[in-house]
């Protein structure tokens, strides 16, 4: 969120106001008073598009501060609660620009997107007016030093009063981008203050998870009260899962294959009613009795769940095991599992897995041998 | 013959000593693959048992390289040291690198692809189930049970999606099948791998296996349509994927309208590839085309 993109761009020195996160209309009146003179109240959400949503107010008075506060935070923007607002001094914009780094897959290496043309609205400038937006490609093996610096803001074409600021700044971006293992840390607007003084007004990062290791500090970032109650559950038993709307729970070894199987379901349930998944869940190489039960227990808790597609392909894993996991997990929940089961083994030992299921003979578990055969019946019981 | 890896190949393990690198050391030397020894600077000079071989193990690839003649390197190091342990096995001019490690910062990834540029290492991977060669040698954690020997040619993204089709095609068989990995930056591409089957007289057919975010897809079509003569046959996971979340790989995320599967399905179309809507159907469509050959 703004508030925490702006922590980091304090961290390393980057010009603008940090102001004051609250929770409540009283905290953002004192916010206010302390900052003194106007100041804007703005929503912090993870969605975008909060300006129109009416999430950005500008407050003349400490007292203007604590009416703002109270309306946004009684907003919802695209159905997530506001819970926070960000109080930041008032501030008189000349010029908006639009700066940033990311990761760039095309080339595998980075990339900087530069414009001195228009800030927030930069994607309707990519469109309209394309030159006007810099691409500039960056070596990951060399990065940006001051040289490269010099070469993106000319190129981008800051103002020449602006200049050693905006060098100064395009090196202090890098470092953040660099040290907190980032793959995006973007600037918008970047805006030009009265006086010539150049400010990141607000920012987005974006963080690479499997940095985590490096940053332990970063795990604070999380705000778990706009979490999804059942992704929260799963993360908390380190599950690798995704809430979505369907009715057909899916559980399944691999990112890819679990993915698939979303998609097999999707086209299955068009010929039965429209029904579709209701979530991700790769359970991985392992696929041991907890995990599964830990898994299966996380998805019958989902309300939308009418049945359960329960995807193997025995890698390295054998379909025995997952048999045994499926058997020990129906065992570890009992009368909580309560919604048909459809199971496709395949693979390593997929004779061996069938006959445990076979021999089980319980009455939620129905096995199909096909991929496109188990999510069509997965997909006609969630219809039934 | 085969693409990057054959009966020929002398492969050693850098992280041969830990759990998972030991695990897949045993299985590698079960399939046939030829595992000539192991890297762990802090155990060189002592052995290792792993299914009924005695490897050595050697304090550097360089060193492991000269003792025994390796041409390939599987490295199953944790993502901590990962960047380490490619720009070593880069320094000692390792032709093939093959890493296995999932949850390698893509900053470190980016570093050693930079690296690379200019040096005789082919990497492939990280978070990749590596290379197969049925019947002739393993590099990574493919089952070589799963199918054998045939004219099939095979490149993915994913894992499971891999031992998914090779599954589906077993009575075929495979030339070589490659997992690519399905983090944001790869060391080899969809490209590359497209490349190397078109130029390898056995493969008579292409599957090319990928997934939401990036535009490795869209590229790959564009490739094709220039330069593969071969049939391919494509597939997709991911249309069913919603904007904006990651499902699992640290590369698939769909933002916006580019990397969508509906946009690199309609790519590959547009350059002559047949694609499936699910794993069955491509096989089918790979089936028709091997049985009209």
């Amino acid at each position: 969120m703004e508030y925490q993109a702006k922590e980091l761009f304090a961290k390393y020195g980057v010009a603008g106001a940090l102001g004051k996160t609250v929770t409540t209309p009283e905290d953002a009146r004192a916010a206010a008073e302390e900052i003194g003179g106007v100041v804007v109240v703005k929503a912090q959400a993870k969605a975008g598009g909060r300006g129109k949503a009416g999430g950005v107010k500008v407050a003349k008075t400490p007292e203007e501060a604590e009416e703002a506060a109270r309306a946004i935070l009684e907003l919802e923007i695209k159905g997530l609660p506001v819970n926070r607002v960000l109080v930041v001094p008032g501030a008189s914009i000349e010029e908006e620009y639009y700066f940033s780094f990311l990761l760039d897959r095309s080339n595998r290496s980075y990339l900087c997107i530069a414009s001195v043309e228009g800030g927030v609205e930069i994607e309707e400038v990519a469109k309209t007016n394309p030159d006007a937006v810099k691409k500039i490609p960056i070596d990951a093996g060399t990065g940006v030093d001051e040289a490269k610096a010099i070469a993106i803001v000319d190129e981008a074409g800051f103002p020449a009063e602006l200049r050693d600021q905006a060098i100064q700044m395009v090196q202090q971006l890098w470092t953040v981008f660099v040290e907190e293992d980032a793959t995006l840390v973007e600037v918008n607007p970047l805006a030009r203050l009265t006086g010539d003084k150049l400010e990141a007004l607000d920012g987005k990062v974006s963080l690479d998870e499997n940095a985590e290791f490096r940053h332990p500090e970063h795990a604070s970032f999380e705000i778990r009260d706009e979490e999804d109650p059942l992704e929260a559950k799963a993360k908390d038993k380190g599950l690798n899962y995704v809430k979505l709307d369907g009715a057909v729970g899916i559980i399944g070894n691999g990112a890819g294959l679990v993915m698939s199987t979303l998609d097999v379901v999707a086209y299955a349930g068009e010929k039965h009613g429209g029904v579709k998944p209701a979530n991700f869940l790769d359970i991985g190489g392992g696929a041991n009795a907890q995990v599964m039960a830990d898994g299966l227990d996380v998805i019958l808790n989902d309300e939308q769940v009418k049945s359960v597609f329960v995807n193997v392909f025995g890698g390295i894993t054998a379909c025995d095991e997952v048999a045994n996991g499926i058997k020990g997990a129906l065992e570890i929940l009992g009368d909580a599992a309560t919604k048909p089961l459809v199971v496709r083994l395949d693979g390593n030992n997929v004779d061996a897995g069938r006959a445990i299921l076979d021999e089980l003979n319980h009455p939620l578990v129905t096995q199909v041998d096909t991929m496109d055969g188990a999510a069509d019946k997965a997909a006609e019981l969630a219809n039934a | 013959m085969s693409i990057y890896l054959n009966k020929d190949s002398k492969i050693i393990v850098q992280g041969m000593t830990g759990g998972m690198g030991a695990k897949h050391t045993t299985l590698m030397v079960e399939s046939g693959a030829d595992i000539v020894g192991g890297v762990n600077a802090r155990k060189a000079g002592t052995t290792v048992e792993l299914g009924g071989k005695e490897l050595p193990v050697f304090g550097s690839v360089a060193e492991a390289m000269k003792e025994t003649g390796a041409d390939v390197s599987v490295a199953f190091v944790p993502p901590a040291f990962t960047k380490d342990a490619c720009i070593e096995a880069i320094d000692a001019e390792i032709p093939l690198l093959v890493v296995i490690t999932e949850g390698v910062p893509v900053q470190d990834t980016a570093s050693v692809v930079a690296y690379l540029e200019g040096k005789s290492t082919r990497m492939i991977g990280p978070n990749c189930p590596g290379i197969i060669t049925p019947e002739e040698s393993l590099a990574g954690i493919t089952p070589h049970t799963i199918a054998g020997k045939g004219p099939v040619g095979l490149v993915s993204k994913s894992g499971t999606l891999t031992y998914q089709m090779m599954y589906e095609l077993r009575d075929f068989g495979f030339t070589t099948a490659i997992g690519i990995g399905g983090d944001p930056i790869v060391g080899t591409t969809h490209i590359d791998a497209l490349e190397a089957f078109e130029n390898d007289p056995d493969t008579k057919a292409i599957v090319m296996i990928g997934e939401i975010g990036g535009d490795a897809e869209e590229r790959a079509a564009a490739y094709i349509k220039d330069h593969v003569t071969k049939p391919v046959v494509g597939y997709v996971a991911g249309f069913t994927a919603p904007e904006g979340k990651t499902m699992g790989h640290a590369g698939a995320i769909v933002s916006g309208s580019s990397g969508t599967a509906q946009a690199k399905k309609e790519a590959l179309e547009a350059a002559g590839v047949k694609v499936g809507k699910t794993p069955s159907e491509t096989a089918a469509l790979m089936r028709e085309i091997l049985q009209g050959m």
